[in-house]
């Protein structure tokens, strides 16, 4: 999927170029033209890789190595003793597992939940699924700041402030855009399948445990990715509702890592390298899923 | 049928094949319903409530009319995040979709190793903001930061950034910058469908590469244009995380002279450090008024600008 448009680019320009260009255009153009081009691409490619560079770097630096002029991309001394700081300076480990344990309980809330609805919005037939379905979708065009004090307070009110359960109960209530995600493909699930089991006595649940999940596990982990980054990546929710410390979420821990105001510009440096790490490996490992994703909210709702 | 079952009738009367498919699929339904009506619905109406109430957690809501609102209007504070935050919608979304659309030409060329590219360009979006918020920090670092070497390099002596009030906001868009690439891919998505015969007809009838890509390329990718822009909208008026570590780490929660303070962060003060809960929630409202009445403004002036295939006009 990733390889196949820039293919299909290639083969047509070429085509293009072959008829109307290459043969009026003088060798040296052509080449110029060609080193225009990878120019281009090579230049935006440093600016966009060059801060995750200077990142990397930085963390390996000495305090006297961060002040230094001009900057050293790679530093005359490796300092690891960076990493041993970022994870004792603050309880790395600790925010880790926090952060972790929110990953794994809004994966599978976020699984469970959205495909349940998706189910009944793909596989069966009754009056009003439509309905539900605009409905769902037109609760992704509403703004997340409106509900954000209301909800303060009924947590508070309930004395969830400084648990987990703010972070976590209402992934077990599904996602609009992760339902319309899951729906979609349950669609493309062959409907013989279901009818058959259907005939045969299977209820619903089963159907939708044994039969369609099965199936739609490249969606599930679709979703179990997108969410567990979104997830990683929160600020703003721990923000609000976490300020024992005890609780912290890795972003969190980040923040107060600034505000301890060391002069270990490094130690900080290895901490935020720690921290976007794995949010790297990840993508790196699943572009198509993200890209699968991006695509997703970008013409879903068209 | 209906003979050969031995069920009693009646019950079968009210339980139609029909029905019970509504009550599967509404228990199916049940987990967003609920959450719908517990996690939206009820907050959103509580939320309006508590607009018109002068709400401290600690005792209960006393009601208060529109009063937030005219304490809102008359408060310097609120006026100051709102030019802050239309400061960077005017200058951060347009720029950055302009730039993710010339990003996204650089890519749709005939060259190799494209999906090599495309994983380079998208790497800074995969950094978690709390992760290049901190890294920018040290970027815009005045005394040795990254960005002001680079500017000494060239002889040109560097602002200092996110401590000076004219560069604070400037700093905040060029962070915001780098992430184009993002956008950038979402307009490769669109480019690369445009069947190439456009473009070969054009050359036939003599249109340069300028000509092609402002009469072909611009029109065809108008929708992503159109979701750009106003997604951009969306999150620059809720543009939030990467403020509160800057300014955090400032000491102020506002920057220099208050040039940080961004309407959520005004927001975020007044619900959280101040516990004005209903002053907050009618903040919160007002600016929900601002995002739809400017999306809707964009959507209306799409029409003139925006192009769908196998629309007739």
């Amino acid at each position: 999927m990733t390889d196949e448009p820039a293919a299909v680019v290639d083969r047509d320009s070429r085509r293009v170029a072959r008829r109307f260009g290459s043969t009026r255009r003088p060798w040296a153009a052509g080449a110029a033209v060609l080193c225009l081009r990878y120019g281009i691409l090579l230049v935006l490619a440093v600016i966009f890789l060059g801060p995750w560079l200077y990142l990397f770097s930085t963390s390996l630096k000495t305090p006297d190595a961060v002040l230094a002029y001009p900057p050293q991309w790679i530093p005359q001394t490796f300092d690891w003793n960076n990493y041993v700081l970022a994870v004792t300076r603050i309880p790395y480990v600790l925010y880790l597992r926090n952060t972790l344990f929110l990953v794994g309980v809004n994966v599978v809330g976020q699984l469970l939940s959205c495909s349940l609805v998706a189910y009944s919005l793909a596989c069966i037939d009754w009056a009003g699924r439509r309905i539900l379905f605009i409905g769902i979708l037109a609760t992704l065009m509403l703004p997340t700041q409106v509900t954000l004090i209301p909800l303060y307070i009924i947590f508070s009110q309930l004395h969830w402030v400084n648990t987990f359960l703010p972070l976590t109960v209402p992934s077990f209530f599904g996602n609009a855009a992760y339902i319309f995600l899951l729906r979609q493909f349950f669609l493309t699930v062959s409907r013989d399948v279901s009818e058959a089991a259907r005939l045969d006595g299977a209820s619903d649940l089963r159907i939708y445990w044994s039969i369609v999940m099965p199936l739609a596990w490249p969606a599930l982990v679709t979703v179990a990715i997108l969410v567990a980054t979104a997830t990683y990546n929160d600020f703003v929710g721990p923000l609000v509702y976490l300020t024992d410390s005890s609780l912290w979420t890795l972003s969190l821990g980040l923040n107060g890592f600034i505000g301890t105001r060391g002069s270990d510009i490094g130690a900080l440096m290895a901490a935020t390298i720690l921290y976007a790490l794995p949010a790297l490996v990840l993508f790196l490992s699943a572009q198509r899923v993200y890209l699968r994703g991006i695509t997703l909210q970008n013409f879903g709702r068209t | 049928m209906r003979q050969s079952v031995p069920f009693p009738a009646p019950r079968r009367r009210f339980l139609t094949l029909s029905r019970r498919r509504v009550i599967t699929g509404l228990l199916f339904a049940s987990p967003w319903i609920v959450g719908f009506l517990c996690f939206t619905l009820y907050p959103m109406a509580a939320s309006f409530y508590y607009s018109l109430t002068d709400y401290s957690l600690i005792h209960p809501p006393v009601w208060i009319g529109t009063g937030n609102y005219t304490q809102i209007v008359a408060d310097p504070d609120f006026w100051t995040s709102l030019g802050n935050t239309l400061f960077m919608v005017i200058f951060d979304v347009p720029v950055y979709t302009l730039l993710s659309f010339l990003v996204a030409l650089a890519l749709n060329q005939p060259v190799r190793g494209l999906p090599i590219f495309r994983t380079l360009f998208m790497l800074p979006w995969v950094m978690p903001a709390a992760a290049s918020a901190t890294l920018f920090i040290i970027i815009f670092n005045p005394d040795y930061g990254l960005l002001n070497s680079a500017l000494d390099a060239l002889n040109i002596m560097g602002p200092s950034w996110i401590y000076d009030a004219t560069w604070a906001k400037p700093s905040l868009i060029l962070m915001d910058l780098w992430t184009t690439g993002f956008g950038a891919v979402l307009f490769l998505a669109a480019m690369q469908g445009i069947p190439s015969e456009l473009y070969e007809a054009a050359s036939l009838d003599g249109a340069g590469a300028w000509t092609r890509t402002l009469r072909i390329t611009v029109p065809l990718v108008s929708p992503v244009t159109l979701y750009s822009l106003i997604i951009g909208l969306i999150a620059i008026f809720g543009y939030f995380a990467q403020a509160y570590i800057f300014t955090s780490s400032a000491g102020n929660g506002a920057g220099p002279d208050n040039s940080l303070l961004f309407y959520m962060v005004n927001l975020y003060n007044a619900a959280f450090r101040y516990l004005r809960m209903g002053y907050a929630s009618a903040l919160a409202w007002i600016l929900f008024a601002i995002t739809l009445l400017a999306s809707l403004l964009l959507l209306w002036s799409s029409r003139h600008w925006a192009y769908y295939e196998g629309e007739s006009r």
